[in-house]
């Protein structure tokens, strides 16, 4: 396997586990980098960072919140909504790497040929958002919150591991045998938070179709695969908001027929 | 027999698939809100300084942990070698019988140290903390007497004192040494010669800070710390202590109808009252 084959992968395993291990640090030995957890951060002792929609659920509750976290969900949803779109599933969520294993295992021991498979609508993420508030809303606790595996996870790496894994492994179990990217492709209203959140974003996965031989490699290979409609038909941007711009889809391109590129809104014409 | 096949029309799609919609919502609604429900009651929390009410505390908690952080990386938190110790704030884990995620602390593993700066407070993000409930309004500084985490409550049965044992662990361990726990001077009238030290709080001083029950001496706590709602009783509008000034400026805000005796029993004839069994029913 060509080191070019796996590059973002492996960046963005470095990022994520950096991350993870920053945080850790964070509270183990007071390091002043990264701490807090995923919901909320202090960058360099200073930086607040929020996540937007733990924040959007506090105000389905009703509750009034101090000045940081706002801040704090503002530059969140800056960086996402103008640069990195759904980046943040990726490249930082901790779950990614649970569920990236599963879909892993699943090619490996070729489970989507054996196994029936069932279907079931990418679109329940939104639904869970939306469910996610009323639920905020009539019980007065956050509701994503308290089952997010996301939290959970990184709560367990960050202040020491409790019984909540199982919901890691439950999920794994769920993503390698009943659903492909089950949680992270169809489930998870945070995944959909951030698709909403960077539909106008810069950074995007770029076609050209003259180089494609659609040997489908990046169809097989993406967790959104729906995104890729336009492989070997047209030379256009990934402009679907589901796209977590992983990279994975231009790692397995072996006719350079895709790149990470900045979307042109200026001058669409002359792409 | 020839039944007529249902044609499925444009309408009956339109209808179903918002039933189908609604009833999935519904669904979701139900099943989340039922165990959000169970989850947000944990009434034996004791959460961190300066946590709003417990309702409007789980409202506004983001589970961040940045307080457990401060708390367990102050600098203060290490013991006789230079090791750092455990911290007091700790973040539920999905077995605690408290919201996954929210912080609290266990007296008896690790109490509250009642640090002066209060490192665990300035740094919440929203407020679920709230520095103005530790804050002097007069001084405008932090002030570690306002804590108010609980209250300590003693089990009198368990507790040696009360036996006629001499231990004053309690009582010295207490951060408001001789004001949040007082030692209450009673004869020994089995000895007929010695006293009883028995400890005695002031719920009005003590913050539930917890030192007291992690110094008690018996095997399980006879000292312990509850939320304050769940330890302290309320007397209400009816009893006035009527050689206190003060008490009976509590008493004229009370409403008249709030203090009537008239309640549905009033309606019946005394007559029809001494004719029925003995609870007038």
């Amino acid at each position: 396997m060509k080191f070019s084959n796996i590059k973002y992968l492996i960046l963005r395993r470095i990022t994520q586990l950096t991350l993870l291990f920053l945080y850790f640090a964070g509270n183990a030995w007071g390091w002043k980098i990264l701490q807090g957890d995923i919901s909320t951060s202090i960058l360099f002792g200073k930086v607040p960072l929020s996540d937007p929609f733990a924040l959007l659920q506090i105000f389905a509750t009703g509750a009034i919140v101090g000045v940081n976290v706002l801040i704090g969900a503002l530059i969140i949803t800056l960086f996402y909504g103008i640069i990195g779109g759904r980046a943040f599933c990726s490249w930082v969520c901790p779950v990614n790497l649970v569920t990236d294993a599963a879909a892993w295992l699943r090619r490996v021991l070729l489970i989507d040929k054996i196994e029936r498979k069932v279907w079931i609508s990418r679109n329940i993420r939104y639904y869970m958002i939306v469910i996610a508030l009323i639920v905020s809303a009539i019980t007065g606790l956050a509701a994503f919150e308290v089952v997010s595996p996301i939290t959970i996870l990184n709560r367990n790496i960050i202040f020491g591991i409790g019984s909540g894994l199982g919901l890691i492994v439950a999920i794994f179990l769920f993503d390698l045998f009943v659903v492909k990217n089950g949680w992270c492709g169809h489930i998870c209203p945070l995944g959909g938070v951030y698709s909403i959140i960077g539909k106008y974003s810069l950074f995007r996965v770029k076609h050209t179709s003259e180089n494609c031989t659609l040997c489908m490699k990046c169809k097989n290979v993406c967790p959104e695969s729906q995104v890729l409609h336009m492989i070997g038909k047209k030379s256009i941007t990934v402009n679907d908001i589901e796209c977590t711009n992983c990279g994975r889809c231009i790692d397995v391109c072996d006719d350079d027929a895709l790149e990470f590129t900045i979307r042109n809104y200026i001058n669409k014409e002359s792409k | 027999m020839g039944e007529k096949k249902e044609k499925i029309t444009p309408r009956r799609r339109f209808f179903t698939d918002i039933a189908h919609h609604i009833g999935l919502g519904a669904m979701g609604v139900l099943l989340w809100g039922g165990y959000a429900t169970k989850a947000k009651s944990s009434p034996l929390t004791l959460r961190p300084p300066a946590a709003l009410d417990e309702d409007d505390f789980l409202k506004t908690c983001i589970k961040c942990g940045l307080c457990a952080e401060a708390c367990v990386n102050r600098p203060q938190n290490i013991d006789k070698n230079g090791n750092q110790k455990k911290g007091t704030i700790k973040m539920a884990k999905a077995e605690d019988s408290v919201t996954i995620g929210t912080p609290f602390f266990t007296p008896r593993d690790v109490p509250c140290f009642m640090c002066e700066d209060i490192p665990c407070v300035p740094v919440c993000p929203t407020g679920a903390l709230d520095i103005t409930k530790v804050t002097n309004p007069k001084t405008n500084e932090l002030d570690f007497r306002l804590m108010d985490m609980g209250v300590a409550v003693v089990d009198v049965h368990s507790c040696i004192a009360f036996w006629g044992l001499q231990c004053d662990a309690c009582y010295r361990a207490c951060p408001l040494l001789d004001e949040a726990i007082k030692l209450v001077y009673n004869r020994n009238s089995r000895t007929g010669k010695h006293a009883f030290l028995e400890p005695v709080i002031n719920p009005d001083v003590c913050t539930g800070c917890g030192l007291c029950e992690k110094a008690c001496v018996t095997e399980k706590p006879a000292i312990f710390v509850l939320p304050r709602d769940v330890a302290q009783g309320k007397v209400g509008d009816h009893y006035v202590k009527g050689w206190d000034k003060a008490d009976q400026q509590r008493a004229k805000k009370r409403k008249e109808e709030d203090i009537t005796t008239h309640d549905e029993r009033s309606k019946k004839k005394p007559l029809d009252y001494l004719n029925s069994n003995s609870l007038g029913l």
